[in-house]
């Protein structure tokens, strides 16, 4: 008996990515399974699931036979205090890793997502502003090639350059470059204070708060038609600090401190079934993009301090989705950045660029053709049809 | 094509005094920061431009030569070794600050351009640029690039590679292709950070994009001197426990301070078995708060005596003894080993005491001088070349260190990059498939194996040979369940 007879399943109504129904299911407990697996599926196409919080987003598979689901191979397998580190297994739900004892993995992701998932989408939230994306929270990582051969990157230590740091390659790879099984990351201390400074004012207003010395850990900006804009500011630290520069930036923005975020705060601004892109921009176009965010009747949120942003519109009138994606692609290839399409309503993919132009694009065909030289892995779902 | 072919045909393609073959020049190349190692290029090119840069690389990969890209020749693992065969490439003359947007947090500057500098000019607008290596003065941009460099401050603000954005690469073939770009999170696999600390093996940077970093409001630097470094150690761990992210955390033992006293007279306190330097920046309010932490957190440890430096001077007189420390420890030995190796920070007290047994039991003296912040150790390990067999010792010593370093779970090298010295111990830390998945992102690169031979990796497998492909029927077909398909 072979490890996929014990453990794949015949796929269920709810195994289906983006339309497509895959033949089987399979969840191994560990890396050594999750490796034999691999190795008994090399006829097959794969894609991989965590929380599946995401898995709609994207273009279907060209093929879909089987389904790995990570959700057995979770748990925390060290969480070394001192040395401001966890190892956990991919499929463990984020929930877990944001409540660690006096520490968190500065992620915003959501708590059904996975640590695989969040490291594989590379999407991020408002604090990234301070803390960076998962790319830069992953310091070492464990994957099983497509081929079926277990490998490790980096390791247990922030500082490390021995050889090629592959934990970036695998971060927002989608899946397509194989299975990550265990990931190490970084942690920071939970801040020993927060406060929320919110006010209403034009995006030009971030220039300000950058110039001014208050070290914010998120800057975040909602913008739609019809409403004035918003700023909403994260300030993190001692509570003195806190205290201090949140009034601080209160008098800049005119606005008010709060403890609590607004209720956009970390929300993607399209309806399920809508349209959203993920628009990024040097940071003196943030207003450009955000204007002709709302041109196009769309609303705009995100990290203004960092010039990543999302663009919602509603679900109706998938006709002009071409049109507000080469708009917004326009608006974007000015502000020296890209307009990618996250998700769109049923129907409309097909025929529609999600990326735009891709530098490198050519190099990284020859990345996929090195890892998964029969394109088994994730076919078709990412960049140039990779 | 042979090399004298290659010289006229790139004197052709750039000025003649771009290119150079006459044996006295070539030797000003031979080696760089690490200069027991020395090999004479069988040519040196300056190129002036990127695309001069693609059109040597692109006649290299036309003859089959190999290259190798040197920025400053500051590296201390001997990356920018020369290959006899090869063509040194020297960006040197690449020197150019392309543009210097503090509006939009960014600058694009040539490879050649000096890590330093482009703080400098970052300055006045109230920026700098994060990643501060010792050698911050003269070594190149592209060379941080290539070596993911790191320096006292990454503690708190990350490597090369959390400020590089962007790149122009020219890949081994000769090609320019763009990686990343100003805005974050360009789609696509991150190529960006894969070729961060790639030392040269895939391909050359021709262009760099930075992240520039808002200046601190105020910088606080404390001295705290302890009778050894056992306390100093508990004293960082106590510090890091506290929530507090310093700036920097930087630790000397008893040897290193005497070395820098010696050399620079610092005046660190008498008698101090360990120092620790702590640097906090950021918002007066936070750091005022948080240093009355980590003061009392060094007394608390034991610290026998703190300073607080009152200004600038002050300031730069602490930190002159640790960034002297390297060269200092020449006054007290005449030859040493730069060690780089990277244990998690809570073993730290640990890892010093055994180097210290490894090293008494060779007959060898090691100075302690290092990132314990985030657990990046540089032993300096003495030793007097005219001693027969002390070199030998020495080298026994610092290769203990590394497998130290291995055992408890850290790393070969924090910052100063594997190079030719390291190669031999990457097995070591990597398994067979770990090495081998490296080469995959350096065949898809580099399939000719041009750029840099020979570094990083000890046996590089050849690119087309693909490892464990299973042949025959597939299992599912085997175990009779293959009909469902
Ligand atoms: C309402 C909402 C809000 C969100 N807010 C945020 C946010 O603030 N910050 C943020 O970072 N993200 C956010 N996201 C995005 C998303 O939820 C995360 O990126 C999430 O981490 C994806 O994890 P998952 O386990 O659900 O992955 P899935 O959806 O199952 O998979 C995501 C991708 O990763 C691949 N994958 C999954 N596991 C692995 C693995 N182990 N090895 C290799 N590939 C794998 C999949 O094939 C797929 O391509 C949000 C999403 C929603 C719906
Ligand atoms: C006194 C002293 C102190 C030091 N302190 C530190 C420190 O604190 N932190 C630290 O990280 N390092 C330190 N170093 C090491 C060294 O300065 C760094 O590794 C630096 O990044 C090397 O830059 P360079 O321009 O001198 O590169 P070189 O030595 O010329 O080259 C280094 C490597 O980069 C490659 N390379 C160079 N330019 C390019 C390019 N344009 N494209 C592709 N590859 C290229 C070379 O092939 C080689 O592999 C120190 C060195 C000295 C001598």
């Amino acid at each position: 008996m072979s490890v996929l007879d014990d453990l794949a399943v015949k796929a269920g109504d709810d195994d289906v990515v983006c339309g497509v129904p895959a033949r089987f299911v399979a969840a191994p407990a560990s890396t050594e399974e999750a490796a034999a697996l691999i190795a008994a599926a090399r006829d097959l196409t794969v894609v991989i699931r965590g929380g599946g919080t995401k898995i709609q987003q994207g273009p279907p598979p060209r093929d879909l036979d089987l389904i790995i689901d990570t959700r057995r191979l979770a748990g925390v397998v060290e969480h070394a205090a001192g040395d401001l580190i966890t190892v956990v297994r991919a499929g463990t739900p984020m929930a877990e890793l944001h409540a660690l004892p006096g520490q968190q993995l500065a992620l915003d992701a959501p708590p059904t997502a996975t640590a695989g998932g969040a490291v594989s989408a590379n999407a991020s939230g408002p604090r990234r502003l301070r803390y960076g994306t998962a790319r830069d929270l992953l310091i070492g990582v464990t994957v099983v090639r497509p081929d079926g051969r277990i490998a490790r990157a980096g390791g247990k230590v922030v500082k490390n350059v021995a050889g090629y740091d592959l934990g970036k390659l695998y971060t927002g790879a989608q899946g397509t470059l194989g299975l990550i099984t265990e990931c190490v990351f970084r942690l920071h201390p939970v801040p020993l204070d927060t406060a929320f400074v919110r006010a209403t004012a034009p995006p030009t207003a971030v220039a300000r708060i950058l110039a001014a010395q208050l070290a914010p850990s998120a800057v975040e900006i909602d913008a739609g038609p019809g409403a004035p804009p918003e700023i909403a500011v994260l300030v993190e630290g001692t509570e003195e600090g806190v205290r201090d520069r949140a009034a601080a930036l209160a008098r800049l923005l005119d606005g008010e401190v709060t403890d609590l975020p607004p209720s956009w705060w970390d929300t993607p601004p399209w309806p399920p079934g809508g349209l959203g892109v993920k628009l990024t921009g040097v940071l003196s176009a943030v207003p450009a993009l955000v204007k002709a965010v709302i041109a196009a009747g769309g609303t705009i949120r995100g990290s203004a301090a960092t010039g990543v942003l999302h663009a919602g519109f509603p679900s109706g009138a998938p006709a002009g989705i071409p049109g507000v994606v080469g708009a917004l692609r326009a608006a974007a290839t000015r502000a020296e950045g890209h307009a990618v399409v996250l998700t769109a309503p049923d129907g409309t993919l097909d025929g529609l660029d999600m990326w735009g132009p891709v530098p490198g694009l050519e190099l990284m065909r020859r990345v996929k053709d090195q890892f998964d030289p029969d394109h088994r892995f994730a076919p078709g779902r990412f960049v140039g049809g990779i | 094509m042979g090399i004298d072919a290659l010289a006229v045909r790139l004197r052709a393609e750039m000025g003649p005094n771009q290119v150079l073959t006459d044996r006295q020049q070539l030797r000003t190349y031979e080696c760089d920061g690490l200069a027991h190692y020395r090999v004479i290029p069988a040519l040196v090119a300056l190129p002036h431009t990127a695309a001069e840069v693609a059109a040597v690389v692109r006649a290299c990969a036309g003859a089959g030569v190999p290259f190798v890209a040197r920025g400053s020749g500051t590296g201390l693992s001997g990356g920018a070794l020369p290959h006899a065969e090869g063509v040194l490439i020297v960006t040197s003359q690449l020197r150019e600050i392309l543009s210097l947007r503090p509006e939009d947090e960014r600058a694009v500057v040539q490879p050649g351009v000096i890590n330093l500098q482009v703080s400098t000019v970052s300055k006045e607008h109230g920026y700098y640029y994060a990643p501060d290596p010792s050698s911050q003065q003269i070594c190149s941009i592209g060379g941080n690039v290539a070596e993911n460099a790191g320096g006292a401050h990454c503690l708190k603000y990350g490597f090369t590679t959390n400020h590089v954005t962007g790149l122009e690469v020219v890949t081994p073939d000769g090609d320019r292709v763009r990686l990343g770009g100003a805005a974050p999170d360009t789609p696509g696999y991150d190529l960006l950070g894969a070729f961060v600390g790639s030392e040269g093996t895939l391909g050359v940077a021709t262009e760099v994009t930075v992240r520039l970093t808002r200046l601190p409001e105020t910088v606080r630097t404390l001295l705290a001197a302890f009778h050894g470094t056992d306390q100093a150690g508990a004293a960082t761990s106590a510090i890091i426990a506290a929530g507090v992210v310093p700036a920097a955390i930087e630790m000397m033992d008893a040897l290193s301070i005497e070395a820098a006293e010696a050399a620079v007279h610092c005046g660190y306190p008498a008698g101090a078995g360990a120092v620790l330097i702590v640097e906090l920046d950021g918002p007066s309010a936070e750091v005022a708060a948080q240093f009355d932490e980590v003061t009392r957190l060094c007394d608390a440890n034991g610290a026998f005596e703190t300073r607080v430096a009152a200004d600038d001077d002050e300031r730069q007189l602490i930190w002159r003894g640790r960034k002297s420390a390297f060269a200092a420890v020449g006054r007290i030995s005449p030859d040493y080993i730069v060690q780089d190796g990277v244990i998690p920070r809570t073993a730290l007290p640990e890892v010093l005491r055994r180097i210290d047994e490894v090293a008494s039991s060779h007959g060898v003296r090691v100075a302690n001088v290092f990132h314990a912040g985030d657990g990046n150790l540089h032993p300096l390990v003495l030793f007097d070349a005219r001693v027969p067999g002390e070199e030998g010792r020495a080298e026994t010593v610092s290769g203990a260190i590394i497998d130290l370093c291995i055992e408890y779970g850290g790393s070969i090298t924090g910052e100063h990059g594997v190079g030719v010295e390291k190669a031999h111990y990457m097995p070591r830390m990597f398994t067979d498939t770990d090495l081998d998945t490296m080469q995959l992102v350096r065949c898809a690169f580099d399939p000719g194996g041009l750029a840099n031979p020979g570094k990083i990796f000890p046996t590089p497998r050849l690119c087309g040979e693909r490892p464990g492909r299973r042949t025959g029927p597939h299992p599912l077909q085997e175990s009779g369940v293959a009909e469902i398909f």
